[in-house]
């Protein structure tokens, strides 16, 4: 049967269709800029500088603090610039940028073989090794998410295969052709954590996709692949643990609380890639959609410039209007075409102005369908009416904070009201509002 | 290289608010053609003067408040619209305009314009008029195809067969009558998403149940005076209806069963005006009962005030 959760909305409408049917190729560019802050936590520390020669998978920035991760040098080159650039939220951050010279050198690689066979305590420390985030767009240190608090205890495993936003098809396309290392990744989460249920679930607008796992499952111990029904979020790790294992995430807790752990599909092939071939996180694959001469599925390495990524895709078919980096539900603009894609980009979306306009916020008519589509339950017509009025209080009464901001509310809402950037403000107010309380004490 | 930057979501439905009033029309129009085919042209008349003022009273008000004039959302079309099709046909014209300004200025506009009105306006104008010119708004019923007919005001009319009651072959208001019309806009509404079928279903299924109960013939319940208009058009209203799925159930059955009551101990005929006037009063108490489950807690929680 097709699982599913309660909500939700439809917004796909066939804007996948452009490149699901693409196969992955590999684009290489002359010079990647690699940007430090590609994880959730404090920025790795450039450990180059101008004028060094690196090799491929050499780490080029290392890990600062508990979340931290190391960053490598995706191509083999010389080291031109160490310097700060603004991304995507607008920060300052630190980057490096290469000139590719084409060699393909490679760092000494340091393989642990079978996912099967090797030994299960070395599994985490290689996973953080490889600089592995979160693939799926939340880049959350992964070694951090399966390092269990004491007294929690892991029971499954869930492979993130939902790819529920709209116009992404790397993970459709992942699951095609590299099925087993998806699996081998899964594995080794699992081994890591002593569980022996892991299932991975796909949205079933994915057929080529179920049947590449399911053969892939075959033979492997604790596996299954669970098909569910196609609907935005099923993909949040909310929506997802409640849909494969019935189970809920506690209120401001995570999904160890209720003993699951959720893992991208991507992250598990890099997860794979790093213990079998000892490969940190050099590449992963980008839809590149929208206003593009001719849109693709692109394996890139990891800093890859947009605009070169565009010309690989035969430039802009028209003026754009907006560039986003993700899906069009929550998507983060980019300010230009200059900016480099991280770990966590599994797409390129370009919109033409037309696309771009944003509609004008009309008033309320108190339909109702934002509570109908909200996935968690929520009345947001509420919770809009006190963050206008700026009751950050009230709203977190209201339970904004657990407002995952997927975007379903304001997608539905017929007087275009923008629902979800107030409930962002919302939760930033609130959570700066504890930290300086939490600073009082 | 000029981009705009916004926060997410970068895509919207399709169905915005005047798409979804267009969707209301269209489903309004098998009743309306229905009332002109029974009554004749009178019906058109009074549908047309209703309509006219309804959009006349919106722009004035809104152009003489010096709001942003949103007659292009259709809502006023929508509420002159109702208001004609829950009238007799030979309703007088001038009772029509102060029908569509008192929904549009007092209810709607007064209480501040498009979803902030606490009562649905075309029916709080229906209860005006009702109240102001009762020989008018319960008599007029005999003309076009019922012009040798006696006249009846009660819609509950005992004896008629059910193809009588579904083809509209009875007397009533203009765009009451014709059940099949009326169904056919269903339909469409449930078709587009523009409505869910919970209210309507609840409302009827409740009557025919406490009508059944008290001794009625539940099919002829269902079937007769306002009850499918006002279920299918009336309470489905989006901003008088509550917005949770449990507290529209309560809502709804709260109609079905005061329609029955009106019906039956009531001095009034017909109480579907009355029970959907009143439930929209009590829809956002039914908000505030705290009977929905948010992911992760355990319990339904209070939503808080």
């Amino acid at each position: 049967m097709k699982a599913t959760f309660r909500g939700g909305v439809h917004p796909a409408h066939g804007s996948k269709r452009p490149t699901q049917a693409l196969a992955t190729r590999d684009f290489v560019s002359d010079t990647v800029q690699i940007v430090m802050n590609m994880n959730i936590g404090a920025p790795s520390k450039p450990c180059v500088k101008k004028g060094d020669h690196v090799k491929v998978g050499q780490v080029i920035g290392e890990p600062v603090g508990f979340l931290g991760l190391p960053v490598h040098a995706s191509v083999s080159g010389e080291v031109v610039a160490v310097d700060a650039i603004p991304y995507l939220t607008g920060d300052m951050v630190q980057s490096v940028t290469i000139k590719n010279d084409f060699q393909d050198e490679w760092e000494e690689l340091h393989p642990l073989g079978n996912v099967e066979k090797v030994d299960p305590a070395q599994i985490i420390p290689a996973i953080k090794a490889a600089g592995i985030c979160g693939m799926g767009g939340a880049s959350f240190p992964t070694h951090v998410k399966l390092t269990i608090a004491p007294g929690k205890k892991c029971e499954y495993v869930l492979a993130n295969g939902a790819e529920c936003e709209t116009h992404i098809t790397c993970d459709d396309r992942l699951m095609q052709e590299n099925a087993t290392r998806v699996v081998d990744g899964l594995r080794a989460v699992m081994r890591a954590l002593n569980v022996s249920q892991g299932i991975i679930g796909i949205e079933d607008n994915k057929p080529a996709a179920i049947a590449a796992m399911q053969k892939a499952c075959q033979g492997r111990h604790g596996v299954r692949v669970q098909v569910m029904k196609t609907k935005y979020p099923q993909g949040g790790e909310k929506q997802l643990i409640k849909v494969l294992t019935g189970r809920e995430v506690p209120s401001g807790g995570l999904p160890i609380d209720c003993g699951c752990v959720v893992v991208n599909v991507g992250t598990c092939a890099a997860i794979a890639d790093a213990i079998i071939d000892g490969k940190p996180v050099i590449d992963r694959i980008c839809t590149v959609t929208g206003a593009v001469r001719s849109p693709a599925n692109l394996r890139l390495r990891i800093g890859t410039i947009t605009e070169d990524i565009i010309g690989e895709c035969g430039g802009y078919s028209t003026d754009p209007g907006k560039i986003f980096f993700g899906g069009a539900m929550t998507g983060m603009c980019l300010p230009n075409d200059q900016l480099p894609m991280a770990k966590s980009t599994n797409g390129i979306v370009v919109f033409t102005k037309e696309e771009a306009v944003s509609a004008e916020e009309s008033p309320c008519i108190r339909c109702s369908k934002c509570v109908d589509a909200c996935p968690i339950g929520l009345n947001p017509y509420d919770m809009k009416i006190f963050a206008d009025a700026e009751k950050w209080d009230v709203c977190k009464k209201k339970h904004v904070m657990d407002c995952m901001l997927c975007g379903a509310c304001a997608f539905i809402c017929p007087a275009r009201r923008w629902l979800t950037p107030s409930f962002k403000i919302a939760k930033q107010k609130i959570a700066e509002q504890a930290k300086k309380e939490a600073a009082a004490k | 290289m000029s981009l705009i930057l916004s926060s997410a979501p970068h895509v919207r439905s399709k169905a915005n608010t005047q798409r979804l009033m267009l969707n209301v029309i269209i489903a309004l129009l098998p009743s309306l053609a229905a009332g002109i085919y029974y009554f004749g042209w009178r019906a058109a008349l009074v549908v047309g003067v209703s309509v006219a003022s309804a959009v006349a009273a919106e722009f004035i008000w809104q152009k003489l408040s010096r709001q942003k004039v949103r007659v292009y959302d259709l809502s006023a079309v929508v509420t002159g619209l109702l208001l004609g099709l829950i009238v007799p046909p030979s309703a007088p014209w001038w009772m029509m305009i102060i029908g569509s300004f008192f929904a549009i200025m007092v209810v709607k506009q007064l209480f501040g314009g498009i979803g902030d009105n606490f009562l649905n306006p075309a029916l709080a104008a229906r209860a005006l008029l009702l109240a102001s010119w009762p020989a008018l708004m319960t008599s007029g019923y005999n003309i076009g195809k019922f012009a040798d007919a006696t006249s009846s005001a009660t819609p509950l009319l005992a004896g008629a067969s059910y193809m009588d009651l579904l083809l509209g072959n009875v007397t009533g208001a203009i765009g009451e009558t014709c059940k099949i019309a009326i169904l056919l806009g269903f339909i469409w509404l449930l078709v587009t998403r523009t409505i869910r079928f919970e209210i309507p279903a609840a409302i009827l299924g409740t009557a025919a149940l406490l009508g059944w109960a008290l001794g009625y013939d539940p099919l002829t319940t269902v079937l007769s005076g306002g009850l499918l208009f006002g279920a299918v058009f009336m309470a489905t209203d989006y901003v008088t209806t509550p917005m949770r799925w449990e507290a529209r159930a309560l809502y709804a059955v709260g109609v079905g069963i005061i329609v029955v009551l009106i019906r039956k101990f009531g001095s009034y005929p017909e109480g579907v005006t009355y029970a959907i006037l009143l439930m929209n009063i009590a829809g956002p108490l039914f908000d505030r009962i705290p009977m929905h489950r948010i992911y992760g807690y355990t319990k339904a929680k209070k939503e808080g005030k």
